[in-house]
């Protein structure tokens, strides 16, 4: 299964980034293998609709489970519908490392 | 401690509140139906499910299910007999847009098309459905 982790930067030393749409880099996390890659997130600087583009993105990168520290009301109903776990954290000190311990734990 | 009960996945809550019977004695008790008996009457009865196929859409085994339905056909007798209310409870139902805060690590998640009912960070079963405003 591969889970998503909003990223402040595209190491696995860098912090976790509390906003969905508007995360510097997502982190796509494999639990079978381990391994993770970083997607840069181009809409970042658009004005509106970050929410839904990233949902979208999330939908294309076909993940079953977004960990971030919110979500908005547009990518919420998206996520839903494709049936995409949603993970809310409110560990805004923690690295992208530090997340995926715990997680595979 | 007995073990702990597991949500039962339902697909939409009931479109009523509860229903009262007319032209009766006054009868002042309410029976509480479940959300999970109205979906295990709504699978078996109006969907005409079969209890295997509608076991696997709550996440229950074929038994529980066959448990949830009779003691729902057996509350909605007694109310029928009794002339009593019918209030519908949400029990220990789980919708899909239902979110859950884990006691553990106080993750916040959903659990889309799941049948598990435990923590995605620390795997943790203590978890608690949070209520709507």
């Amino acid at each position: 299964m591969e889970i998503v982790i909003t990223s402040a930067g595209d190491k696995l030393t860098d912090k976790f980034d509390l906003r969905f749409g508007r995360a510097a880099y997502f982190c796509v996390y494999n639990t079978q293998d381990k391994t993770s890659k970083f997607v840069s997130n181009d809409i970042v600087n658009v004005q509106g609709g970050a929410g839904t583009k990233s949902a979208e993105k999330m939908i294309e990168l076909g993940v079953k489970r977004v960990i971030s520290g919110d979500f908005g009301p547009k990518a919420k109903q998206l996520l839903n519908k494709f049936e995409i776990q949603m993970v809310m954290l409110d560990e805004s000190d923690s690295t992208i490392e530090s997340i995926i311990a715990k997680i595979s734990k | 401690m007995p073990r702990r009960r597991r949500l039962r996945r339902i697909v939409a809550p009931p479109g009523f509140k509860g229903f009262k019977p007319y032209g009766h004695v006054e009868n002042k008790t309410a029976i509480d139906l479940n959300y999970e008996e109205y979906e295990a009457i709504k699978l078996a009865d109006y969907d005409l499910m079969n209890h295997a196929e509608a076991s696997k859409l709550m996440g229950v085994s074929r038994a529980t299910f066959a448990r949830i339905y009779e003691s729902a056909r057996r509350k909605i007798a007694k109310a029928l007999v009794e002339t009593s209310e019918i209030k519908a409870v949400y029990g220990n139902a789980h919708l899909d847009n239902d979110w859950f805060v884990c006691n553990k690590c106080h993750a916040r998640f959903n659990l889309p098309n799941s049948t598990e009912n435990a923590c995605p960070i620390c795997q943790s079963e203590v978890i608690e459905r949070i209520q709507e405003k």
